[in-house]
């Protein structure tokens, strides 16, 4: 098996510490789990500027293609950690989905990007090569030290950090954290040995999952389309997942029930006339990877305990359906690794951590909703349950209202964390368009624009670094004294706010420290309800913060310091 | 069909949606929920006494025939023949 990929076997280094008995080096920062969240942590943090040390017990990447699909909101957050293009580039990207109840297609779903974003819905790629891809940017960095064959045995959080006790091929030695950021995945060693509950659904079903190379592909080169069938007659009563991925490796899911025997169902004399009555006799195709999986829907309560935080799947899992899993991981770095920034530098209080386990939590139970939606809607557990959804799906073909309710997987987006303490509301002389998508938590949308140069460029490029202040207006090189002025000043303070100007027109070059781009389609104005003369913060993690029809410099910094957690 | 309405249409005033799914699975879960713990014969009684509700709050019988028509169709024989 496994014939399209080569595991890379990372060179496992004997540390020093354990030439100098007794020492007990202190690092700012330690990532324990070189996954695709862990290593995003990592990366994000040493891309700072600052020492990160990541640890991790194996010493090659995950085995068999595990986390598949990976959505635009996460292809924009690798594209800031320098992995976007490998990713797209190698991945599938695919925009058909069809659904399919017994021998029928019921219909077939669009997901079609809006245009105007540089990356698409969706892309698939087995996660070996994500995590390929992030241990050579790892690799980049000169200030991130990534030790393969390092399992941690033990922490003991303190008050200024946590004391780790790490094992290695020669021996052990421990090291201290000044802050531990916790990437060991579903079973969380550290959360189990740590005491700390995670609490939640599990669900009553089996899968088998199997990666297959297929000799004569359903599509052409490069196209790749999702089938999903509810009840097909080769697997009839349970649903099955076709899914392509890159060297033309296909991903099939077959759900088998919650009394099958995962050990008898990996058999490959059982796999192979399964798929092969799914893809009929003629299609020649050899398996790569096999494995039956049960899921669990659940989360920890917070993911902070004191100077210990907890990302990805050590803190909240979900069912595969809607690719929420690792989308959600790399989701968590995004937003913790800003707040852990400013935290080390003394520029904001340890509570902006808080705001961190808080707005990932909603964004968890989120996904943890849409997830377990899609499961009970998938996986009918009672008559009346197969029932109602016999009854959506046989109207679904013919009626638009019942296509809707087919939820065969609600596709990962981010959360828009609406409800989040680090929001600045509105000020009633601020009017927005209600039905505008943006508002403060909003993940900033990407949109065309062009560069100083003239040259095309993407909004979200020019953002991701600090906090911006985006200020739309007629013409960069039209601002009046005072507002230059303003701005120098936002991007002189403390924490700065460097402005990133967005003209109607081109022409004219901007003032000295200001960035510039035109809006030249008008897309990022229309996206943001925005006309000349409004300002949006964002902060560094591309979320709007706050909004306003006018600049008004001091509702900037006390916005800033709202977004900082250094007001009550 | 000229009364009837098989759009998208579940909604609740005053909430604007960041996702067009969210208010047909906000249904959907709440009827799912409703059936919990029930034999599969309460079910089936749940089930017909929700049709009668809603086709008493619809009234109009020109929307309640094609929602008929609409249910019948591709369900069992056609509508009408014998045995």
């Amino acid at each position: 098996m496994l014939s399209t990929y080569t595991y890379p076997r990372f060179a496992y280094q004997r540390p020093a510490e354990l030439d100098a008995p007794g020492t007990v080096p202190r690092h700012p920062v330690v990532v324990v789990g070189a996954g695709p969240v862990g290593l995003a942590a990592a990366i994000d943090l040493a891309q700072q500027g600052r020492p990160v040390l990541l640890l991790d017990d194996d010493d090659t990447v995950s085995v068999g293609s595990r986390g598949l699909c990976y959505a635009k909101r996460t292809l924009e957050i690798l594209d800031r950690l320098g992995c976007g293009d490998p990713v797209v580039d190698k991945g599938v990207t695919w925009n058909v989905g069809r659904t399919f109840h017994r021998e029928a297609e019921v219909f077939h779903f669009n997901l079609l990007p809006e245009p105007g974003h540089r990356r698409p819905g969706m892309v698939n790629l087995q996660q070996y090569y994500l995590e390929e891809y992030l241990v050579q940017r790892a690799a980049a960095l000169p200030n991130l030290t990534l030790r393969w064959k390092h399992q941690v045995t033990q922490v003991s959080p303190q008050g200024d950090g946590a004391l780790l006790e790490v094992e290695t091929p020669d021996g052990r030695y421990r090291l201290h954290a000044d802050w531990l950021v916790v990437a060991d995945g579903a079973r969380s060693p550290i959360r189990r040995q740590l005491g700390l509950d995670i609490e939640g659904k599990v669900f009553q079903d089996r899968f088998l999952i199997a990666d297959v190379v297929i000799k004569q592909p359903m599509f052409a080169e490069g196209q790749a389309e999702r089938w999903f069938w509810f009840d097909p007659p080769f697997h009839p009563g349970q649903s099955v997942l076709l899914h392509r991925e890159a060297d033309d490796v296909w991903r099939i899911d077959f759900q088998l029930g919650w009394d099958a025997d995962p050990e008898a169902e990996k058999q490959p004399e059982r796999v192979i006339p399964r798929i092969r009555q799914m893809l009929g006799p003629d299609r020649d195709f050899e398996l790569e990877w096999v494995s039956v999986y049960t899921f669990q829907c659940r989360r920890m309560q917070r993911f902070r305990h004191g100077r210990v935080l907890f990302v990805g799947d050590a803190a909240h899992q979900v069912s595969p359906f809607g690719a929420r899993g690792a989308n959600s991981g790399i989701q968590d770095t995004d937003n913790l690794a800003w707040k852990l920034g400013l935290v080390l530098d003394g520029l904001a209080p340890e509570a902006l951590l808080d705001s961190y386990s808080d707005e990932r939590v909603a964004a968890a139970d989120e996904n943890l909703l849409n997830s377990t939606r899609s499961t009970d809607f998938i996986t009918p557990k009672s008559q009346a349950s197969q029932d109602l959804r016999n009854a959506v799906l046989t109207l679904a073909g013919e009626h638009a209202f019942a296509r809707a309710l087919v939820n065969s997987g609600r596709l990962s987006v981010p959360a828009h964390l609406r409800g989040s303490a680090l929001n600045t509301p509105d000020r009633g002389a601020d009017t927005f368009d209600p039905a505008c998508r943006m508002a403060p938590g909003s993940p900033l949308d990407d949109a065309p624009v062009q560069d100083a140069a003239g040259r095309p460029a993407w909004l979200l490029d020019h953002t991701g670094r600090g906090f911006q202040l985006l200020l739309f207006v007629e013409r960069a090189d039209a601002l009046d004294a005072a507002t230059r002025q303003a701005l120098a000043a936002l991007a002189d303070a403390a924490i700065p706010v460097r402005a990133l100007l967005v003209a109607r027109q081109a022409g004219g070059s901007a003032p000295a420290g200001c960035d510039a781009v035109v809006d030249h389609e008008g897309s990022a104005a229309r996206r943001l309800d925005a006309r000349p003369g409004s300002a949006y913060l964002l902060r560094p993690d591309q979320h709007l913060a706050a909004r306003w029809r006018a600049l008004d410099a001091a509702a900037v910094r006390a916005a800033v310091a709202r977004a900082t957690a250094q007001t009550a | 069909m000229d009364h009837l309405n098989t759009q998208p249409h579940f909604h609740e005033p005053g909430r604007s949606e960041l996702h067009a799914f969210t208010p047909g699975d906000d249904f959907y879960e709440a009827l799912i929920a409703t059936h919990q713990g029930l034999s599969d014969a309460d079910s089936r009684l749940l089930n017909a006494r929700l049709v009668l509700l809603l086709a008493n709050h619809v009234g109009d019988l020109r929307v309640l025939r094609e929602a008929l028509a609409a249910a019948r169709a591709g369900v069992g024989a056609p509508a009408g023949a014998a045995g």
